[in-house]
């Protein structure tokens, strides 16, 4: 991520364990930062991979996606949001 | 991204508490649903899941599942759950709502379970103003059967039963569920959403969750249907299915709202009970509740019985033979006994299993989950159940000895070659009824005056119950030998 000083408001995070390549949130995302991997994953399918940068948080991807868990949509915390970080710190790692 | 960087955000969207933290439908996979790449049902999943968090209702959902690709939803939302025979789930959802005002009752459904084979069932449940909801995934073709004709159907789709398309002529037209639902007095909101495109699917999540939110106050009957892609059966890839959805589908079933008197209905107030059931026997006349009285001298059970047994093997080791034998058995000895053999629906590799149950009291359920002694026929099924196995409870593996892994210390074992010790008894075929007498031997559980007499019955051929008897002397035998041999070593 270029460090421009300027945080991006969302980002992602993706399991490719269970991700099975469908693509479906590849054409979901609006600002169009999310591509499958060349290379395939345990089971044989091309995973979903943030670019890195660009991601609003919006969260449609999430909702695209038929997995439960294959994506995690993150947002930038708003400051003296400690309560969503220590939620985020217990809940997310599976 | 650096976990530094990270901490300046918080979680937006992520895996429903609904959902079981772990699938444990298989061995593997067990983050992942059974769905194929891009199917709709796992986008449906995480709206009704979404929608029960966000209602806070989790602990009284209750959840029908349906026959169809669907069939496992049971295995994924952790609420209550029940999985109906085909087409019937809006009728089993009715006697739960009725039997559980307070549960809320979600039937979930397919086109081909609730469009053909439960017309009937979701008709009259509508009529009813049942106050449950129905979630009804529309995608036009009967999927898990592999792509035979629905009622759904559009017309000049290819599906293997209309390979040129179907014909109005002679398959009929696309049956319109929630129009037709929407003909009736009583349902309260009925509207067909798609998962065509982003937009579609924010507003199918919208309509599931005022499904949901409607019966939680109380107002009656709501269904959603959604049009929903199945990319493996229209034979195309994920983006494209949905397109299809969105461009072709919704010509068909336009979307939109069908019904919704949400506003001004009133919740929903169920008659009281004409009389309570503690006033019926007196209404029939019966003067005493429960059995007659008999003159017969009191039937005296045996010591307390609470036997738990799970065989496994490979087809053609008298599996299911060796559970039977136990189970007549235990019905003679007057006990209540259940007899379950056990397939999977993918387990066709010749694969065999049964539980069996022998008790005093009435049996709740044929499943042994937690078995107190696990008969292993071969090294595959001892280990797909080692770990299952009660402490303190046997395990009698038929091999020279316990694989590596199998060394639990709360478990009393005995490996023997059954197969081969029942061979030089005369056939390696009886080497069920070795591990049988060993079973008895050490549970105690049957005389073997009552094990000789099931097995005369079942049985018939002379020659072969001379040797299935010789058989289950040798097994109580082995176990005998094995008690020794501890106390020697001890």
């Amino acid at each position: 991520m270029a460090d421009t000083g300027k945080r991006d408001r969302g980002s992602l995070r993706i399991d490719t364990d269970e991700c099975k390549g469908c693509g479906l949130c590849v054409e979901a995302c609006p600002p169009k930062v999310i591509h499958l991997s060349d290379e395939l994953n345990h089971y044989g399918y091309p995973t979903a991979t943030y670019v890195g940068a660009g991601c609003t948080g919006c969260g449609i991807c999430f909702l695209a996606c038929p997995e439960p868990g294959a994506i995690t949509v993150l947002r930038l915390a708003h400051a003296g949001s400690s309560a969503a970080k220590a939620e985020m710190s217990e809940g997310v790692g599976r | 991204m650096s976990d530094e960087v990270e901490m300046q955000y918080e979680l937006a969207q992520s895996r429903s508490k609904t959902f079981y933290a772990n699938f444990d439908r298989k061995d593997e996979l067990q983050h992942q649903t059974h769905y194929c790449p891009g199917c709709g049902h796992g986008i449906i999943h995480k709206m009704v899941a979404r929608a029960i968090d966000e209602l806070g209702i989790q602990n009284r959902t209750i959840l029908i599942s349906p026959v169809g690709c669907s069939v496992f939803a049971y295995y994924y939302f952790d609420v209550g759950n029940v999985q109906a025979a085909h087409g019937r789930a809006p009728a089993v959802g009715t006697a739960v709502k009725r039997s559980r005002p307070g549960s809320i009752v979600v039937s979930y459904q397919g086109d081909g379970d609730l469009s053909a084979i439960g017309s009937a069932e979701i008709l009259h449940a509508a009529n009813r103003g049942e106050n449950i909801s129905v979630i009804f995934v529309n995608n036009a073709i009967y999927s898990m059967t592999g792509g035979q004709v629905a009622p759904t159907t559009l017309l000049g789709q290819w599906s293997t039963t209309t390979p040129g398309g179907r014909k109005a002529e002679n398959e009929g037209y696309p049956l319109h569920v929630s129009e037709l639902l929407g003909a009736l007095e009583a349902p309260v909101y009925i509207e067909r959403a798609g998962l065509g495109d982003n937009k579609q699917i924010a507003q199918a999540y919208r309509a599931v969750r005022k499904a949901l939110e409607n019966q939680v106050r109380g107002l009656g009957f709501s269904l959603v249907e959604i049009l929903s892609p199945c990319p493996t059966i229209w034979k195309m890839s994920a983006v494209d299915a949905q397109h299809w959805v969105r461009d072709v589908m919704e010509k068909t079933f336009p979307l939109g709202v069908i019904r919704d008197r949400t506003k001004e209905a009133q919740p929903r107030k169920m008659p009281e009970a004409a009389v309570s059931t503690s006033e019926i026997p007196q209404l029939l006349g019966i003067e005493h509740e429960g059995p007659a009285e008999s003159h017969a001298a009191p039937f005296v059970r045996p010591k307390t019985t609470n036997l738990q047994v799970r065989v496994a093997g490979f087809g053609g080791q008298g599996v299911l033979l060796l559970g039977e034998v136990l189970a007549e058995a235990g019905l003679d000895a007057g006990l209540e006994v259940s007899w379950l053999p056990s397939y999977g629906p993918e387990m066709r590799s010749g694969t065999s299993n049964c539980h069996v149950r022998l008790s005093d009291e009435a049996i709740d359920s044929p499943l042994v989950v937690r078995p107190d002694v696990l008969v292993a026929m071969n090294e595959p099924s001892l280990h797909k159940f080692y770990e299952s196995v009660r402490p303190g409870g046997w395990v009698l593996y038929n091999g020279d000895a316990m694989p590596e892994g199998c060394d639990r210390s709360d478990l009393q074992v005995l490996a023997r070659p059954f197969m081969q010790i029942a061979n030089q008894l005369g056939d390696r075929r009886a080497g069920n009824m070795v591990m049988l007498g060993a079973l008895l031997e050490c549970t105690g559980a049957l005389s073997q005056e009552t094990i000789d007499k099931a097995l005369g019955r079942m049985v018939k051929n002379a020659k072969w119950l001379e040797l299935d008897k010789r058989a289950l002397a040798q097994g109580r035998e082995l176990l005998r030998e094995s008690l020794k041999e501890v106390c020697h070593e001890g």
